[in-house]
């Protein structure tokens, strides 16, 4: 009885496995094929079908995908959405949108119209897309273990109202979000409660808002990202176990525009980071056991904003140069510590050759504290009476915090 | 006229004091780039020598020449000569032969070290100054008789400019912190040459802290075509106005 | 030529010209004499406009002065100290004034000559002695063949041997119908040289005559002693 089961169970599986391999099969959609449009396609497919989308213009209002479906274009076909849709609805596990150029999403605030849509799915992947004139992008609600790969999106509308977010990812984890380009969206991306995912080799430039901007988000790998010329830069908000490798942050300028603003972080690790022409590099607020190590900071306009919040933050090995200002804060109670940075405004000795300064380093000056609190003095910049102060500083401090110092100053860069 | 302004900077070229203020301005400039392992750090000391030495050196030393000159444009007013075309060329003379110096001294320099928009700056900013220093100069003198009182009075003026005016500003910032100043700086630093000088070189090298917020107001003054138009007019005004009044003062002055 | 019509002139407390006024003509040769500080210099620079008196007026050739220039061209004018450019050589300064000047007309040389300047030519200002100087001025001031001489303390400062050349080109011009303007307060010197006397005092105009006059009135031959008598006498 037993035995018969058995066989009886090894044949269903095998009849399915064979049922699976022959019905995958291949739709043509185009003007030179049966199925003219891409909903026909899609009605057509069964799940584990290829839809292939031949170059061409489709006015499709929605695309629902509720099955397994491999969606491929061809040459990028362009799916318009006339300004009134979402272009795509991704509601199954493990479908595949390759290859389309997708404009015009609607714009609606409610419903968060976005170009490409994934809805409670599974290792959805969505890749070598051209999204142009959507309200958001490619948005990810419950994804788990989605890929978002070489997608370009660009955005021209002007005003955050009238604008979404890149990439948009809300209740994820495990999401991989590579090689993405987006330029022009409110965000160029946001996650919201995503967890456990790796964000690499991404461009979000010339966004409205932020570059980047994430909240609640833990145990996230950041690499080789580059965000740059974003209105604020880039926002880091309530979230743990953060890691940020080799990224890029450039040229955010503007009084709430950081090069990365932390605020309310813990745990973070920020390792080979680029800082270049922001107007803040990093604002801190709240910050708490961060380890930051041989990141580059060039042409800031203040390298780090510190705020008396911040506890246990480790600057180690990283180099500042040509910063406006190096360090700014805003009370004198310091619970961080910066050792063996390189600074290039150091002014100290080495006469042990040791290739660590004999006296500490105060990056803190009377000018930027002076600054923090009458802003407008930024006017008096480099003359004469504000060097003097700065000078008069040095030697007696009075003003600028007492233990906020680099006790080993490298001599030379290092790295 | 021209031919005046010949004979004046041939004079001046020929005097020891430009020549080493020269060789002092290149000297300095190319220690500042090469001792630097950064060339913004050379940049920096020489904005000081731009905004503190020129002004200094433009100042005393047109004083001082006009006074020694006094026998000479004595000799040429009793010449058929205009008196306004003798002033103009003892000042174009000083302006153009300060000017050969600064190009000479730190342009050379700024334009193998740091050929870009902020060399240029720099070079168009410090010609500036020197000829609106030369300017001043004139109409100290032309106002105080005595050589020693005249000295006085341009290292006053010099002292001014690049230390107390800015101490004002300070302390008036202090002073009305509560009130949006931005707007007023703006008026405020037009009345000061080295300010407003510095200002424009501030918005090329420290372009990332001057986005801050109070910082985009005057990047977004000085920044645009408007500001910048505004600002070399009042630079031209710094010129003009003083050598105007000078050589008004001159034409009834008795020598 | 020149006329002088209530000419006043106040430097702070110091009245350095009280109403003066004068009538100079072709081919005279005017002495402008009086003690240190009577007005002089002053008279003499408010005729070349280097001082601008605060009432009356200075006509050239029937026209006023005021803010001219152009008749400066038929000036030429010694100064009491003549100093030049430092750096510049004697033949820079020569040829510095011929520029400015711009005269078509052949230039006078005969001082330069005269003083063996043009041996010097190449001697910078700032190494010459006073009286080169001097000599200089005087060039310069007969270079151009100026229709009017005004020449102020001209022999001060120069050696009895130049001093006398001096004083034979003046008389010279003199008599080519030119109008000079002497002042010292050396008066031997002016003995044979002049036709008229100015004497001032405290910016006064105390009292002119021609030296005809002078002399038949005080009976003196001597212009100091002439001069004397007239200051005991009136």
């Amino acid at each position: 009885m037993g035995g018969r089961a058995e066989v009886k169970h090894c044949l269903f599986i095998l009849s399915l496995f064979f049922c699976y391999a022959t019905s995958a099969k291949t739709i043509h959609v185009g003007s030179s094929h049966p199925y003219k449009t891409v909903t026909a396609g899609l009605e057509a497919a069964l799940a584990g079908d290829t839809v292939l989308v031949d170059a061409g213009h489709y006015k499709e209002k929605n695309l629902v995908i509720n099955k397994r479906i491999f969606l491929i274009g061809i040459n990028y076909p362009v799916l318009d959405g006339e300004k009134k849709y979402e272009i795509i609805s991704i509601m199954a596990d493990a479908v595949v949108v390759d290859g389309f150029k997708i404009i015009g999403s609607g714009i609606s605030s409610l419903q968060d119209l976005s170009g490409i849509k994934i809805y409670d799915s599974k290792k959805v992947i969505v890749k070598n897309n051209i999204l142009e004139d959507t309200f958001f992008g490619i948005y990810t609600q419950n994804g788990v273990d989605c890929t978002i790969e070489n997608n370009r999106l660009i955005s021209s509308s002007k005003g955050e109202q009238q604008n979404g977010n890149g990439i948009h990812c809300w209740k994820s984890e495990g999401m991989r979000i590579i090689g993405n380009q987006v330029t022009g969206h409110r965000d160029g991306i946001y996650l919201e409660f995503v967890t456990n995912s790796i964000i690499w080799r991404n461009t979000s430039i010339k966004n409205v808002r932020y570059g980047l901007h994430f909240m609640f988000s833990n145990d996230d790998t950041y690499v080789a990202n580059v965000f740059s010329n974003n209105g604020s830069g880039v926002s880091v908000m309530f979230s743990q176990r953060i890691k940020m490798l080799s990224n890029y942050f450039e040229e955010n300028w503007g009084d709430a525009a950081y090069g990365i603003l932390l605020k309310e972080i813990s745990d973070g690790y920020m390792e080979g980071n680029h800082f270049r022409k922001n107007t803040s590099a990093i604002y801190m607020e709240g910050a708490n056991r961060i380890l930051m190590k041989r990141n580059t900071f060039e042409n800031n306009g203040w390298a780090l904003k510190i705020q008396a919040s911040c506890m246990d933050v480790v600057l180690e090995q990283n180099n500042f140069v040509g910063n406006t200002f190096d360090v700014g804060t805003n009370g004198s109670l310091v619970l961080n510590r910066f050792t063996n940075n390189y600074w290039d405004k150091y002014e100290g000795y080495d006469l042990d050759k040791d290739k660590i300064g004999d006296i500490p380093y105060r990056p803190v000056s009377m000018f930027s504290m002076i600054v923090e609190k009458y802003p407008t003095a930024m006017i008096l910049f480099r003359t004469f009476i504000t060097a003097l102060l700065d000078k008069t500083e040095k030697i007696l401090p009075s003003l600028t915090p007492e233990n906020l110092k680099d006790t080993a100053p490298l001599m030379k860069k290092a790295f | 006229m021209t031919k005046i302004i010949k004979y004046v900077i041939a004079d001046i070229l020929r005097n020891r004091m430009v020549l080493v203020y020269t060789l002092f301005l290149l000297a300095s400039s190319f220690t500042v780039f090469s001792l630097e392992d950064n060339s913004s750090k050379g940049l920096l000391s020489l904005l000081n020598i731009i905004l503190i030495v020129v002004p200094l050196v433009s100042l005393i030393f047109s004083t001082i020449y006009v006074y020694n000159s006094a026998e000479f444009v004595e000799l040429l007013v009793s010449q058929p000569l205009k008196r306004k075309s003798i002033w103009l060329s003892l000042f174009s003379g000083l302006a153009a032969s300060l000017s050969i110096a600064f190009l000479i001294g730190a342009g050379i320099p700024l334009l193998i070290y740091q050929a870009n928009m902020i060399g240029f700056t720099m070079i168009m900013v410090g010609i500036m100054l020197s000829i609106i220093f030369v300017s001043i100069a004139l109409l100290a003198t032309v106002n105080t008789r005595d050589k020693a009182k005249g000295i006085g009075v341009a290292v006053m003026l010099w002292l001014y400019f690049s230390l107390l005016f800015d101490g004002f500003v300070l302390f008036l910032l202090f002073q009305f912190a509560d009130y949006p100043l931005e707007k007023p700086m703006i008026a405020v630093s037009a009345l000061n040459p080295i300010d407003l000088s510095r200002i424009l070189i501030l918005l090329q090298l420290d372009v990332s802290a001057m986005m801050g917020y109070t910082g985009a107001v005057f990047k977004d003054f000085f920044g645009t075509s408007t500001g910048l138009i505004f600002s070399v007019t009042i630079l031209f005004l710094w010129i003009a106005l003083p050598v105007w009044f000078s050589t008004r003062q001159f034409n009834t002055k008795d020598l | 030529m020149i006329i002088a019509t209530n000419i006043s002139k106040q430097f702070g407390k110091l009245k350095a010209l009280d109403h003066v006024s004068t009538t100079c003509s072709k081919g005279e040769c005017i002495a402008l004499i009086g003690p240190n500080g009577s007005g002089k210099t002053t008279f003499i620079k408010s005729i070349l406009g280097m001082v601008v008196p605060d009432s009356g007026t200075i006509e050239f050739k029937g026209k006023n002065i005021r803010n001219q220039w152009q008749y400066r061209d038929e000036i030429g004018y010694m100064p009491q100290i003549g100093r030049y450019p430092d750096n510049m050589t004697i033949g820079q300064v020569l040829d510095m004034m011929t520029d400015i000047r711009n005269k078509k007309t052949a230039l006078d040389d005969d001082l330069i000559q005269a003083f063996s300047l043009h041996n010097l030519l190449d001697k910078r200002m700032r190494t010459l002695s006073g009286g080169t100087r001097q000599k200089i001025s005087a060039a310069l001031a007969f270079l151009f063949d100026p229709a009017v001489l005004i020449l102020d303390e001209p022999t001060a400062g120069l050696d009895p041997v130049s001093s006398e050349l001096l004083k034979e080109k003046i008389i010279a011009e003199k008599e080519k119908g030119k109008l000079v303007l002497i002042t010292s307060h050396v008066l031997s010197e002016l003995d044979d040289l002049v036709t008229r006397i100015i004497y001032m005092q405290d910016g006064k105009l105390l009292f002119q005559k021609s030296i005809e006059d002078l002399k038949q009135d005080t009976g003196e031959n001597k212009l100091s002693k002439a001069i004397a008598w007239v200051m005991t006498n009136e």
